[in-house]
């Protein structure tokens, strides 16, 4: 187990590199001149060769790869152009910001999603698997940012109930955090609905027609038991380890909903860095989203692993 | 009894006043907050509370003093003599003296990545004439001088935090406006507190004020309407009627000191060669006939702007009256195709990504295909229409421009040859020179006639076909008084008062 | 000779009747097909034409969906829509196939070095947010459908080559390989004769799903202005131009919404029912 173990970990690294040259080289794929679109309206020459030269542009792209990764290496994730603000400081100051979004997303996702794959489970082929199947996939039908855009309408403009945008932190007001999140929270949740549906109610066929719950049936204990007790609490593991894989998702997902909702979250940061150009930004923020996701899975598969003894040997 | 509540009551209102939180929506993320490095348009709203100028600029954009009290010409232009406001310190505490005035205009000038040092280029030194004096020399007369400075080159830091910060200043500005700078979350909020010591206390009626970047125009519009922002800037211009009709909130239109318009490649690279919108200046002139501005402003903007076909508007005292907006004569430009050789002449429009810009591309395919063009349309984000605009890969693109107060700032860096703004191409050596010479001239009519020149000369061959002026549309809670709607579009703190 | 039991695709076309949701689904997938191949004769108006008198009117006798903000007829819109929607799906998943199955299959059956490499870069891209890589591709590319299709493809290649390549795995160890190792056929001919043809099954429910995915990753591009570029009509930039317009003009909205909500939905009902019928487990 051991071996495998470390075998697993010393995978990370040659991972985590790939990574970092694959969001590196992306950047530099962007046409366009990052000088000149950070030197904003009135596109003096001067600034432009000064910009070329802070950022290294003019010089080889594996240098420049060097100079980036040494950074990295040393803490220095390197600054914003357009901002000056370091590339750290951001992602440290967003990351929470999108983690509770992730998180508040999962909590939805499962209250959905679980149910609804037991009641499709169960209710196999009647209508109720079509009702339940319906509700945990219209989530992923919609495009997030077009819900989101008909939630703020609804909510916020025609019935005031919540606010439309403006992210408060928790621990300054929790009651004004949670009315900020949770509709971004819920059009994000509910992508992540569908899949454990699916994967809930594939388990649930799974295990439901097991020795052990036509024993339990044999027994003669009612159909509820069966189901909550036996069934579910053996399709529950692969059900919370997909939950940490289904980060990627929720970030992608993300990226979108904060730029309706205003969430000052990774999402938006990234996706307004691509279109400046600022390059540090990208690849700083996808470097560590991916290093997180990278251990996420991790840490799954370690869990499954010690779930299943069989695995073991 | 009565006196005492009421006295009670009046306390309790001022003190809420006190109190108050001005929150603003702003239609992107400004960039970094140093006026020296400062390079956006959106940027500008924060300065107006954060930093003050040596002048600045009112409703009919006439030159106002702000930290410069006076100012003086010499008597041969080539030297500026300004009087500094006494009693005005920075945020921190320091004095603003005619030292510091030096000590900004320098680094405006010198330090690296300066986006000033253009507009500042004719100053070549300047002196401290005494403790409250300073004497800006310049190497020729500059009549756009005074325009410069009511903008962020007039824009003054302490110079005590600006030595400390180096070029992180932008991180912690500490200015001289009427708010002092509290914190910024990248794409979230920057918060400004009220600053005791400003020269000009009594005008200000808030005790912080929050600008929110909110980059959809519609979740802008609704965080207004749900109570969560008192002012938003750009409202698109399909929500006005409705907000109109609805009375709830107030809308402010200015119409800007800049543009919306067409830039041609008529020699920017070899590729206006290439294409006979380049070529031949009968088919730009058949193409600019072939449009409908009216209908353009009509329809792209629901008429929130006025047509124009000049780099200024037709109501700015500068407007070349010589050179009036044609009318749309579609035969007129059929037979000029015909003569030309092209009947159907065929090119790309590269327009950016903004919805705004794809209407007006998708307007102006439908016009001129009447007088028998074939306009293609090319959609590239901002940063990649950069890039093409700067290597000349393009036939036509759409281009906007924000707009200076002084008519020099919307045109010599287009129109002279070389400038860096010039995408079209443009090079004419006499119109270098009246260009020159009306940068020189001070006297306001010499200067009209000198413009109307340049109109005339520029307008031959059609660079950029300027479509329509386009109106900053914003949206207030009706309890907001005292907005001052100056044609630079941005809001100015100084008299804004919120009932309760 | 008679069958004694019905053959195994005709067994897994009765699973995937049983479940009306996948009916469903079938019906209204080939409704969209039949409206994009149709589409010029369906549609009642042009859907390019424009109309400075009719910007924004609401839906009427003339215009059932009403116009939009140039005054194009937005049904014929939405009907001439349905070509990039559904292109945008089955192009782009195609473009992952053809791309990630090879890969896949070239990783799980030679193990080994390859299977390292193919694996770590895999994982690395898999890291990395779809929609980033999407963007980032987009971008790059320049806005356009075509080119967003081809970063679509591209940015979800990995999931097929991860997917392909724990299949091949699996099958790789059974007897009928052994066997067909033991005769002598070269790698490739095992790979493509015997490996590929077991491993569809979980490759057609994953291919299903992700042309749901596809289309509403068009239409986030889109919302990005990197998608299909005017005056083509496509839902996702439908939608782009729509939101400006929520308050005053909801129609244009309303309609490329419900489309690609029933497109979308569709499928996933279709992938469900699928996956369904062809699990081994069932049999």
């Amino acid at each position: 187990m051991f071996e495998f173990l470390l075998k697993r970990i010393a995978s990370i690294i040659p991972t985590l590199v790939v990574v970092s040259m694959l969001i590196f080289g992306l950047q530099q794929l962007l046409p366009g001149d990052p000088a000149k679109i950070l030197a904003g309206e009135e596109q003096d020459p001067t600034v432009v060769a000064y910009l070329r030269a802070k950022l290294h542009l003019d010089e080889p792209l594996p240098v420049r790869y060097g100079y980036w990764i040494g950074g990295v290496l040393q803490g220095d994730l390197g600054e914003s152009v357009r901002t000056q603000q370091p590339v750290l400081t951001l992602v440290l100051k967003k990351l929470p910001v999108t983690v509770e979004l992730a998180l508040l997303a999962m909590t939805i996702a499962l209250l959905i999603g679980i149910p609804a794959g037991i009641v499709s489970a169960v209710g196999r082929g009647t209508v109720w698997d079509t009702v339940a199947n319906v509700m945990a996939l219209w989530g992923i039908s919609t495009p997030n940012f077009w819900l989101g855009i008909l939630m703020i309408m609804l909510f916020s403009v025609q019935l005031g109930w919540l606010p439309a945008s403006g992210y408060v932190s928790p621990f300054e007001d929790l009651g004004a955090n949670l009315a900020a999140m949770i509709m971004p929270a819920f059009v994000l949740g509910n992508a992540i609905a569908a899949v454990l549906m699916r994967h809930t109610r594939s388990a649930m066929l799974q295990v439901m027609s097991a020795d052990y719950v036509r024993t339990a049936r044999a027994k003669g204990l009612s159909e509820r038991v069966v189901v909550l007790k036996h069934a579910l609490r053996n399709a529950l593991t692969p059900i919370i380890t997909l939950g940490a894989l289904e980060l990627g998702t929720l970030l992608s997902g993300a990226v979108l909903t904060e730029q309706v909702f205003t969430i000052p979250g990774f999402g938006k940061l990234i996706v307004d860095s691509v279109f400046n150009r600022d390059y540090a930004v990208v690849q700083g923020v996808v470097l560590v989203t991916a290093t997180t996701y990278i251990v996420l899975n991790l840490l799954a598969d370690l869990a499954y692993f010690a779930a299943n003894p069989r695995l073991r040997s | 009894m009565i006196k005492k509540s009421l006295a009670t009551a009046a306390l309790l209102l001022v003190g809420l006043a006190q109190g108050q939180t001005l929150r603003v929506g702003l239609a992107e993320d400004p960039d970094v907050l140093d006026p020296t490095l400062a390079r956006t348009f959106v940027g500008r709203l924060v300065f107006s509370a954060l930093c003050d100028k040596l002048v600045d600029v009112d409703e009919k954009l006439t030159i106002v003093p702000q930290l410069a009290q006076s100012y003086e010409w010499s008597a041969d232009s080539k030297a500026l003599t300004m009087k500094i406001r006494p009693g005005v310190t920075f945020h921190d505490g320091e004095k603003l003296d005619a030292a510091a005035v030096k000590f900004n205009l320098d680094r405006h000038k010198t330090m690296p990545g300066s986006n000033r040092r253009g507009e500042l280029n004719p100053v070549t030194s300047i002196d401290v004439v005494d403790p409250m004096t300073v004497r800006l020399n310049l190497s020729a007369p500059f009549a756009p001088l005074l325009a410069i400075l009511s903008d962020r080159a007039g824009m003054m830091v302490s110079p005590k935090a600006a030595q400390a910060a180096g070029d992180k200043f932008g991180l912690k500005p500490v200015c001289s406006g009427a708010f002092k700078f509290v914190e910024r979350v990248a794409q979230d909020r920057i918060t400004l507190e009220r600053y005791d010591g400003y020269w000009n206390k009594a005008a200000i009626n808030f005790a912080k004020v929050t600008y929110t970047p909110i980059p959809d125009a519609t979740v802008r519009l609704a965080n207004l309407k749900s109570g969560q922002l008192d002012f938003i800037e750009r409202i698109a211009s399909s929500d006005v009627e409705k907000l109109e009709i609805e009375k709830k909130f107030k809308v402010s239109r200015i119409t800007e000191i800049g543009y919306q318009g067409i830039t041609i490649n008529i020699g920017k690279s070899d590729k206006a060669q290439q294409n006979p919108l380049g070529r031949d200046p009968r088919v730009r002139e058949a193409f600019e006939l072939a449009l409908d501005r009216q209908g353009l402003a009509q329809v792209v903007m629901d008429n929130e702007a006025k047509v124009g076909n000049q780099w200024v508007s037709p109501t700015n005292t500068y407007y070349a009256k010589n050179v009036p907006v044609p009318k749309r004569d579609v035969e007129k430009a059929r037979a000029l195709l015909k003569a030309a050789g092209v009947p159907n002449p065929s090119f790309t429009l590269v327009t950016p990504t903004t919805s705004d810009a794809q209407r007006i591309a998708l307007v102006i395919q439908a016009m001129t295909r009447d007088a028998g063009f074939d306009v293609k349309i090319q959609s590239a984000e901002f940063a990649t229409s950069l890039n093409m605009a700067d290597k000349g890969d393009f036939d036509a693109y759409v281009l906007a421009w924000s707009g200076r107060p002084d008519p020099d700032g919307n045109l010599y860096s287009f129109h002279g040859c070389k400038q860096p703004l010039n995408y079209a191409g443009y090079c004419n050596a006499d119109t270098d020179k009246l260009l020159d010479q009306s940068r020189a001239e001070r006297d306001p009519a010499k200067r009209k006639k000198l413009f109307e020149q340049i109109t005339a000369q520029i307008m031959k061959e059609r660079p950029v076909i300027y479509l329509y002026h386009r109106n900053w549309l914003w949206a207030y809670n009706p309890k907001l008084s005292g907005v001052r709607e100056i044609p630079d579009g941005l809001l100015r703190v100084s008299g804004l008062k919120l009932a309760p | 000779m008679a069958r004694l039991t019905a053959s195994p695709s005709r067994l897994a076309w009765r699973r995937f009747a049983r479940r009306r949701a996948a009916l469903l689904g079938v019906a209204i997938v080939l409704s969209f097909i039949v409206l994009a191949l149709g589409a010029s004769w369906i549609a009642p108006l042009d859907p390019i034409a424009t109309s400075w008198g009719a910007i924004r009117k609401a839906p009427s006798a003339a215009h059932w969906f009403g116009t939009d903000e140039i005054g194009r007829d937005v049904l014929s819109r939405v009907i001439w829509g349905t070509r990039a929607s559904l292109l945008a799906g089955v192009v782009s998943v195609s473009i992952s196939l053809l791309l990630g199955v090879p890969i896949g299959l070239a990783a799980g059956f030679m193990g080994g070095a390859v299977d390292t490499v193919i694996s770590r870069i895999t994982d690395a891209f898999l890291a990395c947010p779809f929609l980033i890589l999407a963007i980032a591709l987009a971008a790059f590319l320049g806005p356009s459908l075509s080119n967003a299709m081809i970063a679509i493809g591209v940015s979800a290649t990995p999931i097929f080559v991860r997917l392909t390549r724990a299949q091949v795995i699996n099958v790789k160890v059974e007897d009928y390989i052994e066997a067909a190792r033991a005769v002598g056929n070269p790698p490739w001919r095992i790979a493509l004769r015997h490996v590929l043809p077991n491993i569809t099954a979980p490759l057609i429910v994953q291919a299903t799903l992700a042309i749901a995915a596809a289309v509403i990753a068009e239409a986030s591009l889109s919302f990005l202005g990197l998608g299909q570029q005017p005056p083509a009509p496509s839902w996702g930039s439908m939608l782009n131009t729509a939101k400006n317009y929520v308050d005053n003009a909801p129609w244009m909205a309303i309609w490329p919404g419900l489309s690609i909500f029933l497109l979308v939905l569709a499928f996933n009902l279709v992938g469900d029912g699928l996956r369904d019928a062809l699990d081994p487990r069932q049999r």
